[in-house]
């Protein structure tokens, strides 16, 4: 779902933008390491692809279609990082030229669609792939969960600034029980399509995918007769940041499931507006994102007490934000030192 | 990939406002959707002020009105949502032509639609009086980091490159008499957006191997620098700060 202007108010927005800077900038310097110096092409097709591929109409059935959201795709394709960059990029571009989505929600659904999709994916899919025997085929299962699970994942992140800073009141149990099911539809479809797809690609440039580097067989050279290891290229990134790096995304997605159990009443992420309005449940899902706001005393009957309570839901938006995207700004960048320390002391061998 | 490469949202023109520097407009389109969105919702005669003030803007940019109100479609999800706001809000009720509505209800869907249209019409705006290529150098004046802005710049060059080869795959399956109908023809989709996956990383591959050999180090050089001057400066922000007076006032009232 594409939130627009003055869906959030402004308070709430101003701090999902700080966030969303904030988990871009660690991003472009992940994205760095995973791509190195050919990141600004290579991100920038792969967000041309994602672009692209949203336009894929995928038919249910009797004429209604649902289409690729990408967050999870990206992510198990080229890595969290560059996955982030690029659905932001797509983001970013959509709202400055087609006007999708509004200017000042950019850093709400930055966050939504690109930071908790890729977050929440990228972190079930690699518990999975630790938990499951090494194969394509555990590749593409854990692909299907991470992408099932995501999207319900930024529709709780959309209902948690929905709750902070919504402009509007409605009934939190309605809302509850249409969300609760058209995003497990979404999230259904999204899985589906994203399993086929990582599967398609791994049939053919299994190399390709990031998800699954650790497949890779050791290259073996025939010298006279007999194999022979092949010098080692460079390192492997996964396989040097795989025990930190686990802990700390399981933290957050723990972090995002208990959001999501206590807030329940989710909305829709990114995809919502356009898998919605193109399965023609729009009017469920936007519904359902106006109908939770616990601190939606904003709303208008008392003009005093509403600007009152009003500028109250602000302050703990901000400050509830702001904690949160602190937070995951300092887990990514221990993350990142430690990465930095561990392909510090990996390169000088590899060279 | 020079020439040539406007996109179809963009109008040609040489009126005052297709001339000002780009960052000047970004700065100024996003100052003035803030400003929209923290004005309190009950002064609803500042909104038709507004409205004011984004028409005369599409006047001096000689912008059809047709052309900014068909743009505007783009918003009809959110307003099916407002619509629907009314009937299932909680609190107060008042009866409209026989229907109970709620009270919050018709003032959040007043307050999204307002501020949702208002919003839309200003990015309508700079995107169709700013080319693309200016839309990037404004973007990057603004300190966005360079390295995004190659990358949406990349994204943007070969958007429609990589669009048309989604095209040519449909039109290959087509001419093989195949039609998505449902879910069981997922796979056969799947594996175009595969395909499409590989040749779109293969040609960033390539496209960063010819960088490479024409001298690229990891940036991008600025070939046609734009700088703004303090009188355009000035006349960009016209807008916000008209607006912003109407935002005070409605405030104050």
């Amino acid at each position: 779902m594409h939130v627009p202007d003055g869906f959030i108010d402004a308070p709430v927005s101003v701090a999902a933008g700080v966030a969303a800077t904030a988990a871009v900038a660690v991003s472009l310097r992940g994205a760095r390491r995973e791509l190195d110096e050919r990141t600004a092409p290579l991100a920038g097709l792969v967000a041309a692809f994602i672009f692209a591929v949203q336009m894929l109409n995928f038919p249910v059935a009797a004429g209604t279609s649902g289409h690729l959201l990408g967050g999870a795709l990206a992510a198990i394709l080229v890595g969290p990082y560059t996955g982030v960059l690029c659905v932001s990029v797509v983001l970013l571009m959509q709202g400055i030229l087609f006007a999708d989505g509004g200017l000042t929600a950019l850093g709400v659904n930055i966050l939504n669609m690109a930071v908790v999709t890729v977050l929440v994916s990228y972190a079930v899919f690699r518990v999975l792939l630790r938990l499951l025997p090494s194969g394509r085929r555990s590749v593409t299962v854990a692909a299907f969960a991470g992408a099932l699970l995501s999207v319900p994942g930024a529709a709780v992140m959309f209902t948690l600034l929905y709750a902070l800073g919504g402009t509007t009141d409605v009934p939190i149990g309605k809302v509850f029980t249409a969300m609760v099911g058209v995003h497990v539809l979404i999230g259904l479809g999204e899985a589906l399509i994203t399993a086929a797809t990582v599967g398609a690609v791994i049939a053919v440039r299994p190399d390709l995918v990031h998800g699954a580097r650790g497949l890779a067989a050791p290259l073996k050279l025939r010298i006279g007769g007999q194999l022979v290891d092949a010098p080692a290229a460079a390192p492997v990134p996964a396989a040097a940041r795989s025990t930190r790096k686990l802990w700390l995304t399981g933290l957050v997605t723990a972090l995002v499931l208990a959001g999501f159990v206590s807030f329940y009443a989710s909305s829709s992420p990114d995809g919502l507006e356009k898998v919605a309005a193109d399965k023609g449940i729009d009017a469920k899902t936007k519904e359902h994102a106006a109908a939770d706001s616990p601190l939606a005393d904003y709303s208008v009957k008392d003009v005093d007490d509403a600007r009152l309570s009003g500028g109250l839901a602000g302050v703990i938006g901000v400050g509830a934000t702001v904690a949160v995207g602190s937070g995951i700004f300092w887990a990514v960048r221990r993350r990142r030192a430690q990465d930095l320390t561990a392909s510090s002391t990996a390169a000088p061998s590899a060279s | 990939m020079g020439a040539g490469h406007a996109h179809k949202l963009y109008r040609h023109g040489h009126s005052p406002v297709h001339e000002l520097p780009p960052h000047c407009k970004i700065a100024a389109t996003a100052a003035f959707v803030i400003v929209v969105v923290s004005t309190p919702r009950e002064a609803m005669w500042a909104f038709g002020l507004y409205a004011v003030l984004i028409a005369a803007v599409a006047a001096a940019a000689r912008i059809p009105a047709g052309f900014l109100l068909r743009r505007l479609l783009i918003e009809v999800p959110f307003v099916l949502f407002a619509v629907l706001m009314p009937f299932v809000s909680q609190g107060e009720r008042v009866d409209v032509l026989g229907m109970s509505l709620s009270v919050s209800g018709l003032w959040g869907a007043w307050n999204v639609l307002a501020k949702g249209t208002l919003g839309v019409a200003a990015s309508v705006l700079l995107a169709s009086t700013t080319e693309l290529r200016a839309l990037l150098l404004g973007l990057q004046r603004l300190k966005l980091p360079p390295l995004l802005v190659q990358i949406a710049s990349f994204m943007i060059r070969y958007g429609d490159v990589i669009t048309d080869e989604l095209r040519r795959m449909s039109i290959a399956r087509r001419s093989r008499g195949f039609e998505a109908r449902g879910i069981q023809h997922w796979g056969v989709l799947a594996k175009t957006a595969g395909a499409l996956f590989i040749r779109s990383y293969e040609r960033g591959e390539r496209v960063y191997l010819a960088m490479v050999s024409r001298g690229y180090a990891g940036s991008m050089p600025v070939i046609d620098d734009v700088t703004a001057t303090r009188a355009q400066w000035a006349y960009s922000a016209v807008l916000p700060v008209t607006a912003l007076a109407v935002c005070l006032m409605g405030w104050t009232l």
